[in-house]
């Protein structure tokens, strides 16, 4: 810029012009990828120094501290501009990411700087969270190290899409074209299924600068771009412009009674005034009516823009809930699949409890089930109890709470998540989604509480009340009891409530009189009830000869579907059978108010199905009535 | 995913975007937020970003200034009128101990005086006002061990930070978790540049204090650096004088510790300008780096900013 500020021109105009062209640079954030080894150190050192961002007073200790090293041709070795942390070193700090910035004329950069061979996985990933391109560097005499591999592994798990691999130190194998296609083949070939959009082998020397801002006259083989000119060029603008809207509430802003705004940032996709949206959480929708900034309102929003939205009502909204637009809704589940970095001392247990940070949302959530570590040297596979610091699992987590997301793959800022310890409050793991489990997208959770129809279609069945009636040996107990076995059998959930399990304990209290009687079926047309709001079809056997008793039960069942089921026997075939010796009991006189003999049975007068149990073989009885509970199931509404 | 911005942002526009979110996370997370305001140009950039994250609401915290009594005169002055114009809710503490023993920097030197005036001071007005979270304007640009620096930055209940314990920082996700006692330091700027700062200025028009730009101002020369006689506590040196200079200052603080440099640049273009032109960092004015090697390292860890 001092070229043009040079001229005549006044301050003013050639600053207007400066900045004009400040503001169309882009900014491209980058990682790099090796180790000092690798000249790592040498190669950001170089970068800095080309963009002549070392400023005079460090140029000269520079120079001094140059003494006795490897220096290029001026004079300087590099890697002391980005090594200055020896001092760090020996106060054992620990030495993680570090961010550096530099411009040329074309852009802006912000480099970050993982070094570190211990907490490699855990730097590298945080690097790379922020990330547009990696440069991973190689060193030209080694070649592809199984540290190469772990680099692009853990690029491509935080899912950087633009790669440079720097075959570094070329001047030392001859700038023998030869080794670098070497490196490049076997690079290109192990790199195939990591998902990058753009991979670009340079053969560089950072210290003797070849390759780095201009074609290198030792190596004519090479047509490819240099190192500089390459990464002020490469089209790295991200798709989120383009992907569905979402707005995770980050602040309620309410300034007086007269205001409320919801302040966020534009996560992915554009907002604009007139749209209608939805809240993930709830499905309620709005309108959008303004989009403030203290520069005025706007009339759209795009991805990246920090704004406060106001809507046409009022509605529930707080900070964690994210507004979309209707028919491009974000997964809202509590249960999901993901793949985790580890980055602390204390190991990953599933079962425990963390927080989980996901946007503005924060939830317990716990790890469900911990499929398989990954080896980040391998890339195998291998089953794992436990995930320790530095090690990368693929994991179910649930939350207690439904929270709204998307995959990484779809949209990292809102597929993306930590883990947070509850009592240290420690940065445990990061991770990123791969799949929502339980897919929920259409079910209104609005109203999702635990409830009959939730139970229901868990069990996969309509849950009801099948009432038998009839006297004592008619049959009821063995056609219930074949309807029981019918509906396990394919895989049903059904209970019998009859007198054998309710007398002897719920209602072991109750004698035979009439008040007692209508308890006794109060009680059971209750518990019914209980058990078919769990979901259950309850099939319950009792004589229940009054109508009135019959009546009340199907009033206790409510919404529940409640049929009657009449088994008609006559008296004489039940006396005959007279399983249980009762009708000759009753008749000697042993038992009050026996039915049948000493009290009335009043048969049903509009049951659902009659059962003839003199004439019917009880297997067919059953089949029959099997046929009418499932056919009472379907197209009732829960 | 990135501050890279979108089609149609800026990068200005997108590390503004950057920074508003930060200062809304700290709002709605932390009970007791509150805001270092040191008057310089960082600390206006930073107030701008905070007026722009709640508007049309005020800033929903206290701004906080801890005064050394050895600022320049015009920095309290415009400080008033910013809490005047912008309905601020600023506190200004100065050490009261400090005070009373009469802590200077002529005749303490500026590694005891910026210890107790400012370090301490600091720590004394946090613990006053049990703030959760205190806000600064650092910038990793600044100096080598800011390059690390979280944007939350975990600090002890002694407010001491760790940097063996440092909370990796992934995406923009900002574990903003505390155990009582504890408290969060944060950087919405850490990702500009001086150049950023500048020509954000310039851009929003923000304001900043006159002592940036050149003017003729009365000076001492002492080991080549420029110190301004701002009021009549200065100590001349035997057979000292002032005389008057063109100068402006690249960093602003306590005026006998804040060295000048002759300049004609008079406004804002005048000074981006020369700032490109410069070859010298940024802190080589700021004398209290110079005391001792790694100073900015031992004095992060004890607290200050």
């Amino acid at each position: 810029m001092s070229n043009v500020l040079a001229t005549a021109l006044s301050a003013e105009t050639a600053l207007d012009l400066w900045l004009a062209e400040q503001t169309d640079k882009g900014l491209l954030r980058f990682l790099t990828c090796g180790s000092v080894d690798d000249g790592k150190s040498t190669l950001i050192g170089r970068l800095l120094y080309d963009s002549q961002l070392i400023l005079d007073d460090q140029l000269a200790s520079l120079r001094k501290e140059s003494r006795n090293r490897t220096t290029g041709e001026e004079g300087i070795d590099f890697s002391l501009l980005v090594d200055g942390l020896t001092a760090e070193r020996e106060q054992g700090i620990t030495i993680d990411v570090a961010y550096r910035f530099f411009s040329t004329d074309k852009r802006k950069f912000i480099v970050a700087d993982t070094p570190g061979h211990e907490q490699y996985t855990r730097n590298m990933a945080t690097g790379a969270s922020n990330a547009d391109l990696a440069i991973v560097l190689v060193d030209a005499r080694k070649g592809v190290l199984t540290q190469t591999r772990r680099h692009s592994f853990i690029l491509s798990l935080i899912g950087v899409k633009h790669v440079v691999l720097a075959v570094n130190k070329i001047d030392l194998v001859g700038y023998d074209a030869g080794v670098f296609d070497a490196i490049e083949a076997e690079y290109r070939a192990f790199a195939a299924d990591l998902g990058f959009e753009t991979l670009v082998a340079i053969p560089v020397s950072a210290l003797r600068g070849d390759n780095m801002l201009a074609p290198s006259a030792n190596m004519p083989w090479y047509r490819g771009p240099q190192l500089v000119p390459y990464l002020e060029t490469i089209e790295v603008a991200s798709d989120r412009v383009e992907k569905p809207l979402r707005f995770p509430v980050q602040w309620v802003n309410r300034p007086d009674l007269d205001f409320r705004g919801f302040s966020g940032t534009v996560a992915s996709g554009v907002v604009a005034v007139g749209d209608d949206i939805l809240i993930a959480a709830s499905r309620k929708p709005a309108r959008i009516t303004r989009i403030l900034t203290m520069d005025g309102d706007q009339p759209r929003a795009i991805a990246g823009e920090a704004v406060t939205l106001v809507l046409d009502r009022e509605v529930d909204i707080s900070r964690g809930d994210v507004l979309v637009h209707p028919g491009e809704t974000p997964d809202y589940s509590n249960q999901f699949q993901a793949r985790l970095v580890w980055m602390n001392d204390e190991q990953a247990i599933p079962g425990r409890s963390y927080l989980l940070k996901l946007g503005a949302q924060l939830v317990p959530a716990s790890i469900t089930d911990l499929k398989f570590r990954t080896n980040v040297n391998t890339l195998e596979h291998s089953a794992a109890k436990t995930l320790e610091l530095n090690e990368v699992g693929t994991v179910t987590i649930a939350t207690d709470k439904p929270i709204a997301f998307d995959s990484y793959a779809d949209n990292p800022l809102t597929g993306s998540f930590i883990l947070i310890d509850r009592i240290s409050n420690a940065t445990l793991g990061a991770g990123v989604i791969e799949y929502g489990l339980r897919r929920a997208q259409n079910l209104s959770y609005q109203s999702f509480d635990v409830n009959r129809k939730v139970r229901a279609e868990l069990k996969g069945q309509t849950p009801q009340i099948v009432w038998f009636t009839g006297l004592s040996g008619s049959g009821k107990s063995t056609v219930a009891n074949l309807i029981e076995k019918r509906l396990t059998a394919e895989g049903k959930h059904a209970y019998i409530l009859d007198g054998d399990n309710v007398r002897h304990g719920l209602n072991k209290d109750l004698g035979f009189t009439d008040e007692a009687r209508v308890e006794n079926i109060r009680r059971v047309a209750e518990v019914a009830r209980l058990m078919a709001d769990a979901g259950l079809i309850v099939i319950v056997s009792f004589i229940s000869p009054f109508r009135n008793e019959r009546r009340l039960a199907r009033e206790i069942a409510g919404d529940v579907k409640f049929s009657e089921v009449y088994v008609n026997t006559p008296l004489e075939v039940c006396e005959a059978r007279d399983p249980k010796g009762l009708y000759a009991k009753a008749r000697r006189g042993e038992i009050s108010n026996f039915t049948g003999i000493s009290s009335p049975y009043e048969a049903p007068e509009a049951p659902d199905v009659v059962l003839h149990g003199a004439v019917q073989d009880p297997l067919r009885m059953a089949d029959e009535l099997y046929a009418r509970i499932f056919e009472w199931g379907t197209g009732y509404t829960i | 995913m990135t501050v890279n911005g979108p089609r149609g942002l800026s990068h200005l526009k997108s590390l503004e975007s950057e920074s508003i979110e930060i200062f809304r996370e700290v709002a709605a997370s932390f009970e007791r937020p509150v805001m270092m305001y040191s008057i310089g140009k960082d600390s206006s950039v930073l107030l701008h970003l905070a007026r722009k994250a709640f508007f049309p609401s005020r800033i929903p915290f206290p701004i906080l200034h801890i005064d050394t009594k050895w600022k320049f005169r015009e920095m309290i002055e415009f400080r008033d009128r910013m809490a005047r114009e912008h309905d601020l809710d600023l506190i200004v503490h100065t050490n009261p101990d400090g005070l009373a023993a009469g802590i200077n920097p002529f005749d303490h030197g500026s590694a005891v005086h910026t210890d107790i005036m400012k370090t301490q001071a600091l720590r004394q007005a946090l613990n006053a006002g049990q703030y959760d979270a205190a806000i600064g304007g650092a910038r990793r640009d600044e100096e080598k061990s800011r390059a690390k620096e979280r944007i939350f930055s975990h600090r002890n209940a002694q407010h001491a930070w760790d940097p063996k314990n440092q909370r990796p920082e992934l995406w923009r996700i900002f574990n903003t978790r505390l155990a009582p006692g504890e408290s969060m330091r944060v950087f919405p700027i850490s990702n500009w540049t001086e150049l950023d700062v500048w020509t954000y200025i310039y851009a929003e028009g923000i304001e900043i204090p006159d002592l940036y730009f050149a003017r003729r101002r009365p000076v001492v020369e002492r080991s080549g650096t420029l110190i301004m006689v701002d009021d009549d506590r200065f100590r001349f040196n035997p057979g000292e004088t002032a005389r008057e200079e063109m100068i402006r200052f690249r960093t602003l603080g306590c005026y006998p510790l804040s060295g000048g440099i002759r300049s004609d640049a008079a406004d804002l273009p005048s000074i981006i300008m020369e700032m490109q032109a410069s070859r010298t960092s940024e802190r080589e004015g700021r004398l209290i780096d110079s005391d001792s090697v790694g100073s900015m390292e031992r004095k992060k860890q004890e607290g200050y900013f």
